[in-house]
């Protein structure tokens, strides 16, 4: 016993060397040779064979050379009959056709084992090798035995062939489609097990045949997975023609009644019911009816279809309370399955539902608090997400501490799945945010990757945002994290975040330590972050003693090894002498617009000849920071709550911001040659105007692009009227007063617009006369064009048509749309900087405004200016200031306009208007514009 | 949504350590054509750095399923083997797992109950028809264990040599210790 004990010590040893020896490539090369030997050995060829796949599947690669030779060698061996080893070398087939070449040679030796007489139990590995190695010319010639194994009785050849049609569909689609009357065969294919039942038996009772021996002894699959396979190829055959899908799941679905459902396979009704889906967001009007048909599958007698079913419709757009009860209910029952997959299952649904639907998961809290200790942590975290969502606030405290039990022992992914979505919890309920910010503060000090700490400083940052009372708090918090960050990226973040906040707070000097600290210890980055903050507490404190105790903590800086620190340094000490420069480069609470600047900047980049002077920032629109978060504002706290599911895959992409409209138009413009040598778009119109009811069969918009010394007008037409085609489409444009300052140059007419092509564009092109003055003009538009029929038979308009025009709207040139962006700016600084530049004054008695409120509104509408410091909404009823400020497009540079209003009943508002800016042109546009 | 039978992105075997024992991720050729992606874990070292935080998340039993990295991964422990099968995040959980069950069931049939490193190691040649008897590049090819059993061809021993060595007897004499055990058991 003791020997046997020891031996089999041994034999251990062995097998983990034997990896090692598996391992290595050249001895397998060299060993190839048993594939020659003769007579052949099928053990060792088989071992062999083995090996070789197992190499691959390790990670190790195959030279195309290795991979030829190692493939010929293979296919000596279909000279042996052995099944086994044919077995396997189907295998080696299969895996080294991806690398070897001139593959295509074996198609005739696999063909001979494909012939429908061969019932060996190679047959269907042969019909899967083949698909590898075929090349797609050739699949022409296999269709007849394809045709044959689809429908074959024994469901492995029929699912190895219905697979091998699949792999293939992409590569020989017109052969492949011919069989679907074959798919569609074998997806009704009834009654199977009665059949392969009696079948087997005939094979038994053949007897004699070696081969048919063999085939008698596998057993024949009773899942119905043929289905599975035949389904999915209709689909793939059929998904351009929704026709026809539609009618293979009104058939397949069994009606309203089910009752004669030909799907026996869970996993083809799986697909199916996505198909369905997919229907049903396409067609409305299938609708009602696919609904049905899920509600029904709900009650399947298979889990997986129930789960598809119910997932389906949770994920369903606009899906309603009412919709929503049955198949959750659903979910709710395998809440308490002892299977972790099916619990895994229905908690991920659900705590996708509850973002948006909290109120119906809210049935199932019961179940879910069941499982916040379960072993399985995903489940656990799905379902604690969940009751985050739905729980009410006296729940908060017992759930916040079962996480914190756990949040060692999942993912990063899930802690930050579970720190969003305490996030969002602390905005619903601020009065519970002192457990919260402890728990926040305490997963901040656990180990974790850079994406889990940034979830929890976002989410200490909102607090300190939203709720006032756990500012104080949640900065110490942070201030405590930074001593021990390793992610520089955090650091400077909150250091900028304790710069902006700190100084705010009734004890600033208890944040210096912590941020001088970094000063000392860490690398240049965070140091130069660190001074910057250190210079905010200084300027903002009243308080002359803490101010030159930053000063000396600044002057130390002035030694630091880096450029940056030192340089901010000295930058910082010197505005604390000089005032005025503190205003600027520390209290300054304005930004660029990001957008904008962007695309100014890659309009300079473009332009080769702009490169000749430096890029003028004045004209990029300032926004204040407030509204600069507000822009950056992270998606609602909800919608982080990264529940993976496919809705959010399929959701339509958020509008295009102004900033990327405006690079399509420049793209769209400088297609066009005859804008060429009109320089870069000053400004284009934010968003079209329509000049055509919705509805009309022809619909108009219009956008203005300015340009230095042109004006363009770009139509966009569509045409509606399926069977007309509209040629020679232009639209002319007069100007509703003679003297207005532009000249039209050409206009770019759509030689032919069918609804295919719609909507296409009309350009109109004017000069202006002096190009120093913003010319303002009201336009009457008329489209014109000839009117073709469509011969329904060809597609092609007929030969005649007629001439026909068609009235649009007014297309309207003005100070606000055109010429003025708004832009932020400190009001008061500004307007005395520019006291001595251009101004004009006048006063307007606006008798039709019925109060202060809507002057303002429609002041702002008109000019589309930037309201400054609140003062768009009136404090009195009689008297009021609104300050404005914004930049005029193309080198008009900033201009501010004061409105000083009284309001008295009777006589409406009186309005005096007063313009500052840089030039004199400018400030008459902004008087001219509110005039007229 | 997939809307296509490709539902497995791979298969990977890890050891108690966590150790590749082997993996086969599936790039279908017919999906690139369709113009979907095989996605990432295209070299050796994102897939082994995948299936190492794959394995720090789920060394522990009990748990079956998990979301790692924007994929599923439905798993199944054995002795000294991890078995997992790898689907898209959107994929039906129950499919997933009801083709690692099919695929253990029908190897365990295969192995006698013996799921673990060394035998899988000594059963190569089974184990890997098993695997491509159940997923064929990505397409779940059944779910009827013992179906997929029957499928598997044994070697059969070349009738020139039979070879007497250690490792023969050695097995004999698990067998009979087996029958031994078993005949006890039922008493």
């Amino acid at each position: 016993m003791a020997s046997f004990a020891l031996s089999f010590q041994s034999k251990r040893d062995d097998e983990s060397g034997l990896s090692a020896f598996y391992n290595n490539k050249t001895t397998i090369i060299q060993e190839a040779r048993v594939f020659n030997e003769s007579p052949i050995s099928p053990r060792k060829c088989r071992a062999l064979l083995t090996r070789i796949v197992y190499l691959l599947y390790v990670g190790e690669t195959f030279g195309t050379q290795e991979a030829t030779d190692l493939f010929f060698g293979t296919t000596k061996l279909f000279q042996h009959k052995d099944s086994a080893l044919r077995q396997a070398v189907y295998l080696g087939i299969k895996e080294l056709a991806a690398s070897a070449e001139d593959v295509i040679m074996v198609t005739s030796s696999i063909m001979k084992d494909m012939q429908p007489n061969s019932e060996v139990i190679y047959r269907p590995n042969s019909i899967r090798a083949l698909c590898r190695i075929i090349d797609p010319s050739m699949v022409q010639g296999v269709e007849r035995f394809f045709k044959a194994a689809i429908v074959d009785r024994n469901p492995a050849i029929a699912s190895a062939a219905l697979v091998s049609a699949y792999h293939l569909f992409p590569l020989a689609k017109d052969v492949v489609k011919r069989w679907v009357n074959e798919a569609q065969e074998a997806v009704n294919a009834k009654a199977s097990t009665s059949f392969f039942g009696a079948s087997s038996g005939g094979y038994l009772g053949f007897g004699g045949n070696a081969s048919n021996q063999q085939a008698a002894q596998t057993i024949q699959s009773t899942s119905y997975i043929v289905q599975y396979h035949a389904l999915g190829l209709l689909y793939l055959i059929r998904q351009q023609d929704r026709m026809a899908i539609t009618k293979m799941i009104q058939q397949l679905g069994g009606g309203k009644s089910g009752s004669s459902s030909v799907l026996k396979n869970p996993m083809a009704l799986c697909m199916l019911i996505r198909y369905a889906a997919k229907i049903m967001e396409e067609d409305p009007n299938m609708q009602r009816q696919i609904f049905e048909m899920l509600e029904f599958w709900l009650r399947h007698k298979s889990d997986m279809v129930n789960y598809e079913a119910a997932r389906i419709i949770c994920e369903m757009r606009g899906v309603t309370a009412a919709q929503l009860s049955k198949p959750i209910a659903v979910l709710q029952l395998f809440l308490s399955s002892p299977k972790p997959v099916l619990k895994f299952a229905a908690t991920r649904t659900l705590a996708s539902v509850a973002l948006t639907h909290p109120a119906s998961v809210a049935a199932c809290n019961v179940d879910l608090e069941s499982l916040i200790a379960d072993p399985n942590r995903s489940v656990a975290t799905y379902a604690i997400t969940t009751l985050l969502k739905t729980g009410n606030e006296a729940s908060v405290d017992r759930l916040m501490k079962t996480i914190t039990g756990f949040m060692s022992e999942i993912s990063d992914e899930f802690k930050v799945i579970i720190v969003d979505a305490i996030r969002s919890l602390c905005l619903k309920f601020p009065n519970k945010h002192a457990s919260m910010l402890g728990f926040l503060s305490g997963v901040l000090r656990d180990e974790g990757g850079y994406d889990f700490k940034r979830a929890v400083v976002d989410a200490i940052i909102d607090m300190i945002k939203f709720i006032g009372e756990c500012k104080e708090q949640a900065l110490s918090h942070l201030c405590e994290f930074i001593e021990d960050c390793e992610f520089t990226k955090l650091s400077v973040r909150i250091l900028h975040l304790l710069g902006m906040e700190g100084p705010k707070s009734p004890q600033p000097t208890k944040f210096i330590r912590f941020i001088y600290n970094r000063v000392v210890l860490e690398n240049a980055t965070v140091r130069a972050a660190a001074v910057s903050s250190l210079a905010k507490f200084g300027v903002n404190s009243a308080d002359e003693k803490f101010r030159a105790s930053i000063g000396v903590l600044l002057n130390r800086c002035l030694d630091d090894v880096d450029d940056e620190v030192r340089d901010r340094a000295a930058l910082f000490l010197k505005t604390f002498t000089a005032q005025p420069l503190a205003e600027v480069y520390i209290k300054d609470d304005s930004v660029f617009s990001l957008a904008a600047l962007e695309s100014k900047l890659v309009a300079y980049v473009k332009d080769p000849e702009a490169a000749a002077e430096p890029l003028d920032v004045s004209a990029v629109p300032k926004i204040s920071r407030a509204q600069a978060a507000q822009d950056a504002a992270r998606p609602s706290t909800l919608d982080t709550i990264g529940v993976p599911t496919t809705s959010k895959v399929s959701d339509a992409p958020p509008p295009p911001s102004i900033e990327e409209t405006r690079s399509v138009y420049a793209a769209q413009l400088a297609a066009v040659e005859n804008f060429a040598d009109y320089g870069p778009v000053v400004n284009s119109s934010t968003s079209p105007a329509q000049l055509t009811e919705s509805e009309t069969e022809y619909q108009v918009t219009c956008v203005k692009h300015i340009f230095k010394e042109h004006i363009v007008f770009q139509f966009n037409v569509s045409n509606t009227l399926p069977d007309t085609v509209l040629e020679n489409v232009v639209i002319i444009m007069s100007p509703q007063s003679e003297d207005c300052g532009l000249t039209e140059d050409f206009i770019l007419d759509v030689p032919s617009l069918s609804a295919a092509s719609s909507p296409s564009i009309v350009y109109v092109s004017f000069t202006r006369d002096s190009p120093e003055e913003y010319a303002t003009a009201s336009f009457s538009c008329l489209m014109k064009f000839v009117s073709k029929e469509v011969d329904p038979s060809t597609g092609e308009p007929e030969e005649e048509g007629y001439e026909d025009e068609y009235q649009l709207e007014d297309a309207e040139l003005s100070a606000g749309g055109d010429y003025i962006i708004p832009s932020y700016t400190t009001f008061g600084a500004e307007w005395d900087r520019l006291r001595g530049g251009a101004t004009a004054t006048e006063t307007f008695a606006l008798s039709a405004m019925e109060s202060l409120k809507a002057a303002c509104d429609s002041i702002i509408e008109v000019l589309n200016m930037e309201a400054l410091g609140g003062t768009e909404a009136p404090q009195s009823t009689s008297v009021h200031t609104l300050n404005l400020s914004g930049i005029v497009s193309g080198g008009g540079g900033k201009v501010l306009a004061r409105c000083r209003m009284t309001f008295a009943k009777g006589q409406g508002v009186t309005l005096e208007l007063n313009v500052r800016g840089e030039k004199q042109e400018a400030c008459n546009l902004v008087l001219a514009a509110v005039g007229g | 949504m997939n809307l296509t039978l490709y539902s497995i992105n791979a298969f990977i075997l890890l050891d108690s350590e966590g150790h590749r024992v082997l993996a086969k991720y599936y790039r279908p050729k017919a999906l690139e054509a369709m113009g979907m992606g095989a996605g990432d874990l295209n070299t050796l070292k994102d897939q082994k750095a995948f299936e190492k935080g794959l394995w720090q998340k789920t060394k522990k039993a009990g748990g079956e399923i998990i979301l790692y990295d924007g994929k599923l991964a439905v798993y199944k422990h054995s002795l000294d083997l991890i078995f997992y099968f790898i689907g898209g995040a959107s994929e039906n959980e129950l499919i997933l797992a009801s083709a690692l069950n099919a695929f253990v069931d029908a190897l365990s049939l295969l192995l006698r109950n013996q799921l673990e490193k060394p035998a899988v190691l000594e059963n190569l040649d089974v184990f890997l028809l098993c695997l491509d008897e159940t997923i064929d590049d990505g397409i779940i090819m059944d779910t009827d264990s013992t179906a997929i059993a029957s499928r598997v061809s044994r070697p059969r021993p070349d009738t020139t040599d039979i070879v007497i060595n250690e490792q023969t007897i050695m097995n004999a004499y698990q067998t009979v210790k087996e029958r031994m055990v078993q005949r006890i058991g039922q008493f």
